[in-house]
């Protein structure tokens, strides 16, 4: 009878998710009248504006996890080592870009760095782009941080890190050479998640008005039929491969830990 | 003697986390801190409360109010039916292989939301949908002359529930792991029948945890703007999506008026995730 109700649960969750990505996928595919293509596909691939946002989204996806992992690792390192007492302030700092909605911390950007400011970043283009770039690092301290902090809690840091400097290594060498390949899968486990969330972010983007893959989507979806569908699917895909990567990272490390 | 002290005693070790502060001060404190400040000051930069007392027309409560049932019943249908899930995935006797599939399925669901959700569900429901073309040509069934509607309460439920079912799952079905099978065993041992467990055993341990994620879900429903905008095209006024077009074009007509909307909603998000971190404090006491 439990067994019953179990298998009735998961078919019922399973249908209802399984309905809205068959109906993407299906009407995706129905672009060309009475049969199934892949013509929205197509479409959407030559289209030079889906080029150009989704390359500038792939790329600020890229330098915010370089960013992130630059600002978060050396930190949670020093912290660990040093500075013992400031982790609960570190995990209340970086539990904050959940508790705050992002559409509010994009609205003080707005105010706080707009032309007439003493730090004008959003006058330039360029500026924009790295408030954004610092937005979605903002975004994505709270899943770096604990995959970083929960990697470095594995390893033996002190002595890895005496180890290293009574052989002559300088603080960027330990960090470079050492602590860093010993948290490498929990830093790509960070970044996956990272290129997960920034690639189809769009309130950042929409407010600070970048042309990212983000306002693209919402934009095709008001003057596109079977294209948003098609770019729904695509962008499902990429979210599986994201994850499907995280699995692969941490299996294989399993994999390795235990041949030592 | 003394300034070399001075100089020994300064917080060196500090300068090692200077980036990341500096970081965290310019993009995530100062910004916030001044959306706050601005919720309490006038046009001329001194103290008022006005902007809050504002807050109080019926445009903006009524925003609010939607945005909080909208919020509260995604998250309520979305711990119902994730705990079902978890409950069903732990104890239900099914294949291992079962769990681990559900699990990672949730990972990818639960990130898959925003802008492409809203067109997977436009692809299902909308009026050439999957789901509503196969309802009239095989039963017969017309969605939309029964009075159904996207853009409406029910619609954008529906479409929240989906990434808050997979949220729920993965973070109750560690907390069902932690009910251990001694405290099963000793109710059994003490002539408690199977509900009487559940009722006075399980799920009180449970509660916090419930509790917390059902104020987690709320915020996350709360905070959510992509999903709400590519559905709606900001038709319908929930509060993010007031805020977001008060951020593009001061339509509320005073800025300081934005401030007050924003403040509200971290107040209210911030009140329901310290729901969850002393919840889940609580269920740490049991399951460890």
């Amino acid at each position: 009878m439990k067994r019953f109700w179990a298998w009735a649960a998961i078919v019922v969750a399973a249908v209802y998710f399984f309905l809205p990505l068959l109906g993407m996928l299906e009407f995706s595919l129905k672009m060309r009248r009475g049969e199934y293509s892949l013509d929205a596909y197509a479409s959407v691939m030559g289209d030079p504006q889906f080029q150009a946002s989704f390359g500038y989204s792939v790329i600020m996806a890229g330098l915010t996890i370089v960013f992130g992992v630059l600002i978060v690792v050396p930190t949670v390192f020093w912290v660990r080592l040093k500075l013992p007492r400031l982790r609960p302030v570190m995990e209340f700092v970086t539990l904050l870009p959940l508790v705050i909605p992002p559409i509010v911390i994009v609205f003080g950007y707005v105010r706080l760095f707009n032309t007439s400011s003493w730090l004008p970043l959003t006058g330039s283009a360029l500026g924009t782009d790295f408030l954004l770039l610092c937005g979605y690092a903002v975004l994505s301290l709270p899943y770096m941080y604990r995959a970083v902090d929960t990697g470095l809690a594995a390893i033996d840091l002190r002595t890895l890190t005496e180890a290293a400097q009574s052989l002559g290594a300088g603080w960027f060498t330990v960090l470079a050479r050492v602590i860093l390949p010993n948290v490498l899968v929990a830093v790509l486990s960070g970044a996956f998640l990272t290129f997960a969330i920034v690639i189809g972010e769009y309130v950042f983007a929409a407010l600070l008005d970048r042309p990212a893959f983000g306002p693209y989507l919402v934009w095709a979806g008001g003057n596109k039929a079977y294209e948003p569908a098609a770019l729904a699917v695509m962008t499902f895909a990429l979210t599986w491969g994201c994850m499907a990567l995280i699995q692969g990272v941490t299996r294989f490390s399993k994999h390795t830990r235990m041949s030592r | 003697m003394t300034s070399s002290r001075l100089w020994r005693a300064l917080p060196w070790n500090g300068l090692g986390v200077l980036p990341f502060v500096l970081f965290a001060v310019l993009f995530l404190l100062l910004p916030t801190a001044h959306i706050v400040a601005g919720a309490f000051m006038d046009a001329a930069g001194g103290f008022t409360l006005k902007n809050i007392c504002n807050l109080f027309k019926p445009e903006i409560i009524n925003a609010f109010w939607l945005s909080i049932r909208l919020s509260l019943t995604s998250a309520v249908i979305g711990c119902g039916i994730g705990f079902a899930i978890a409950l069903a995935v732990v104890f239900g006797g099914l294949p291992r292989a079962l769990r681990g599939v559900v699990m990672t399925f949730s990972g990818v669901t639960s990130n898959f939301a925003g802008v492409p959700l809203a067109f997977a569900y436009v692809a299902t429901l909308g009026r050439v949908g999957f789901v509503t073309v196969l309802l009239r040509d095989w039963f017969g069934v017309n969605l939309y002359a029964l009075g159904f509607n996207m853009i409406s309460f029910w619609g954008l439920t529906a479409a929240y529930v989906f990434f808050q079912i997979p949220l729920m799952v993965l973070i109750i079905t560690p907390a069902i792991d932690g009910l251990r099978r001694e405290w099963r065993e000793a109710a059994e041992v003490l002539g408690a029948s199977n509900a009487q467990y559940w009722r006075l055993v399980a799920l009180p341990v449970l509660a916090p945890s419930l509790l917390g994620t059902l104020a987690l879900l709320f915020a996350n429903a709360f905070g959510a703007v992509a999903t709400a905008i590519a559905l709606t095209g900001s038709l319908l006024s929930i509060a993010p999506i007031l805020l977001f077009n008060q951020i593009r074009g001061d339509v509320l007509g005073d800025p300081h008026l934005g401030y007050a909307l924003a403040f509200a909603m971290i107040v209210i998000t911030g009140v329901s995730n310290g729901v969850y971190v002393v919840m889940r404090a609580r269920a740490e006491r049991w399951l460890k």
